[in-house]
C-alpha cells in the first residue's frame, strides 16, 4: 500500500518533533525511538559535560550579534538544549575570566553543545528509518 | 584533557557503531588517539618559543 500524503506529514512531523526532543534534552530522541542504550548514554555523557563545563567556570554566552564570534559560541551553547536556559535561569554559567579553568569550562560547554547537534542529526536518520 | 578525550570518545563511539561491544571499542580507540595526540603536540610546541 503506498504512502498517501497524509502519512507523509505525519512522518515528517513525527521527525520533527523526535529531534525538538532530541535538542531539548541530551538522548531523549533516541530514547523515543527505542534506542534505550544510545539515548541513556548521551543524556548523561553530555549532561556531565555540561555540568563540567559549569563547574569549571565556563561561560554560557549571550547571542551578541555585534560580536560575531560571542554570537557563535552562544549559538554552539544553545546545542545543550533546555539546560542551557535553566543554567543561565539560575545564574549559572556567568563565567569567571580570571580562574584557571574558564577557557576549559567554555571548550566543554561549546563542545558539549555542538555533540547534541550532531545527536540530533542522528536521531532525525533513525526516525527517518536510514539507521 | 583525558575528562574531556573521555567525553568526546564516549559520545563519538556511541554515535558511529551500533553494537555496544563495537562502541566501546570504538570510542577506546579514541580516547587513546585523543590522549597520545595531545601529548605528542604538546611535546611538539614545547620546542617552539612563547
Amino acid at each position: 500500500m503506498r504512502a498517501t500524503t497524509a502519512d507523509r506529514e505525519q512522518s515528517a512531523t513525527y521527525t520533527y518533533l523526535i529531534c525538538l526532543a532530541a535538542w531539548a534534552i541530551p538522548g531523549a530522541g533516541h530514547l523515543l525511538l527505542g534506542r534505550v542504550q544510545k539515548g541513556l548514554t548521551f543524556l548523561i555523557a553530555l549532561t556531565l559535560m555540561f555540568l563540567c563545563g559549569l563547574w569549571l567556570e565556563g561561560r554560557l554566552f549571550p547571542v551578541e550579534i555585534r560580536q560575531p564570534l560571542v554570537a557563535l559560541a552562544a549559538l554552539a551553547d544553545m546545542g545543550i538544549g533546555v539546560a542551557f536556559f535553566i543554567a543561565r535561569q539560575m545564574g549559572a554559567g556567568a563565567g569567571r575570566v580570571v580562574a584557571l579553568t574558564y577557557e576549559y569550562g567554555n571548550a566543554f560547554l561549546i563542545v558539549a553543545g555542538l555533540m547534541n547537534m550532531l545527536v540530533v542529526l542522528d536521531a532525525f536518520d533513525v526516525a527517518q528509518g536510514r539507521k | 584533557m583525558i575528562v574531556f578525550a573521555l567525553f568526546v570518545s564516549v559520545v563519538f563511539g556511541t554515535l558511529m557503531r551500533d553494537e555496544p561491544k563495537e562502541q566501546l571499542r570504538f570510542g577506546a580507540q579514541l580516547f587513546a588517539a585523543f590522549v597520545v595526540g595531545g601529548v605528542a603536540l604538546g611535546w611538539i610546541l614545547y620546542f617552539f618559543p612563547l
